[in-house]
């Protein structure tokens, strides 16, 4: 494992590492740590190749210490997966085809096939960057974002697959819609989706058909 | 009326309800929030007999007025700013009672940015995520106060500091802001690292509880592209597309894309809550402690 700890003001480390599922195997082995009380930081966030610790006593000593770590890869297909039911029913849908070169009824197939894992969240609370797609199946933003994506929406922007818990404005290719609840802060836990959790994307047709979102 | 609540008159340009935040959620894109200024808010507290995690009001240069339903014990502090209960001055950095239905007015601050407004028993919103602070860029908490809008308070624990009044900082004629160089210095050129170092910056009027947005000397770029989004702290100075640094406060963005070239010393966080338009910046490099 190649590890880049750069100092972040006096209290936190950026840890840079060389690809996606590196990040996501030292995220898993952080909250390891602290969950056996071996490690005390306030927050640990992920994102596309880093993981920043934040709120640490000696950051130092530990950016010292973590490249002689044992890091295990991340264990796949072991963890349960969140479900979500998707309607394959977005605007983009046929821009997307054409970026893959597929039939637009292939879209739903290929991309409810990949195995999903919640990278990390950011842009909005509840708004999780999922990877899992083969690389081939990268697309770029939309030339112009819309200004007002609706909650729910999937969407598909680079190598990640996103579902916005609110609407808002957004520049990601509409693929589909879901009625599962992303974030509600009455619930416990208020996030459906936390950095590291696998999720799976189940396509249904139709409104209300029965599909079931995990409680 | 006797019930304790806060009915608000008139909001001011943006007043929201403040508290220490919510840190810890950073992972699922939630940002920390909290007042800006927070030794102020935690001061005015003091002075009311709150516990530290009260929350409080966070005005923006020109006050609010609010009617209390019942009889409550106030203090105003942050930036300096005249009060007045029924028209009548109150004082500003020490404790006063306002009686039920009266009218309590927060001038325009003289200087400064940002007056805290405790009420004893802490204004009683709905908690959210363990915060009652309203976070702009995300919406949780309370929305912003609107004019009849009802904010209920708690019951107070403890009893007013027995004080006439407390020594606070003044609202920085020039704001020094201490920095560490990192941890994206090298995607910036060594003349950019040295002109942000040793060149004056203003606080621009685009300033918010997001970032501290500056006007100054562009700074050039090393490396074209863009970063991979990467976690974000209090105080780092992000530098967007346009080379003028942003310095991220308590509602900043958990993840971003824009390199930082330095981050803020937290103790000087506060000065820059209280720094108005146009006032003077000079950011100076510090060592790693």
């Amino acid at each position: 494992m190649t590890v880049r700890a750069l100092p972040v003001g006096d209290r936190a480390l950026l840890v840079e590492l060389d690809s996606g599922e590196a990040a996501q195997a030292l995220h898993a082995e952080l909250l390891r740590r602290r969950a056996a009380g071996a490690l005390t930081v306030r927050e640990i966030v992920p994102a596309a190749r880093t993981v920043l610790l934040d709120g640490l006593d000696e950051p130092g000593r530990l950016a010292a210490e973590l490249p002689g770590w044992e890091v295990p890869p991340v264990a796949t297909r072991t963890q349960e997966a969140i479900e979500i039911p998707v309607r394959y029913d977005g605007p983009d849908l046929p821009d997307v085809a054409a970026l893959w070169g597929v039939p637009e009824t292939e879209v739903a197939r290929i991309h409810s096939a990949a195995d999903f894992r919640v990278a990390f969240c950011g842009f909005a609370p509840g708004f999780g960057y999922l990877t899992g797609l083969p690389p081939a199946y990268d697309v770029p933003r939309r030339p112009t974002p819309r200004t007002a994506v609706p909650a729910g929406s999937v969407a598909l922007a680079g190598p990640y697959t996103g579902v916005y818990p609110r609407a808002s404005p957004g520049g990601w290719q509409l693929i589909g819609t879901t009625d599962v609840v992303l974030w509600d802060h009455t619930r416990v836990p208020a996030s459906l989706l936390s950095p590291g959790a696998r999720v799976r994307l189940v396509p249904v047709t139709g409104r209300g058909d029965g599909a079931v979102g995990p409680s | 009326m006797s019930d304790r609540a806060l009915a608000v008159v008139r909001p001011g340009a943006l007043t929201t309800v403040q508290d220490l935040g919510r840190p810890g959620h950073a992972h699922l894109g939630v940002p920390r929030s909290g007042a800006l200024d927070v030794p102020a808010a935690a001061l005015v507290n003091r002075l009311v007999g709150n516990q530290p995690a009260a929350a409080v009001l966070e005005t923006t240069l020109d006050g609010c007025a609010v009617r209390p339903r019942a009889t409550v014990t106030v203090a105003v502090g942050g930036a300096p700013c005249p009060v007045s209960v029924d028209g009548r001055p109150a004082p500003w950095g020490a404790p006063f009672r306002v009686p039920g239905g009266a009218l309590l007015d927060i001038g325009a601050a003289r200087s400064g940015v940002r007056a805290y407004v405790a009420v004893s028993g802490g204004v009683a919103v709905e908690s959210v995520l363990g915060s009652r602070s309203t976070d702009l860029l995300s919406g949780l908490g309370p929305p912003p106060l609107t004019a009849g809008a009802v904010l209920p308070l708690g019951r107070p624990v403890g009893a007013p500091a027995r004080v006439d009044l407390v020594p606070q900082p003044a609202p920085p004629a020039e704001l020094v802001l201490r920095v560490t160089l990192g941890p994206r210095e090298d995607w910036f050129t060594a003349r950019a690292v040295r002109t942000f170092t040793t060149r004056a910056y203003r606080v621009s009027s685009a300033s918010n509880r997001i970032g501290l947005r500056t006007e100054g000397p562009a700074l050039e770029r090393a490396l074209s592209g863009e970063l991979p989004s990467e976690g974000m702290v209090l105080g780092a100075v992000q530098v967007p597309p346009d080379g003028h640094p942003v310095v991220f406060l308590a509602d900043h963005p958990t993840t971003g894309g824009y390199p930082v070239l330095a981050v803020v010393r937290p103790a000087d966080l506060p000065a820059a809550a209280q720094a108005a338009p146009g006032t003077p910046v000079r950011f100076v490099a510090v060592r790693h402690r």
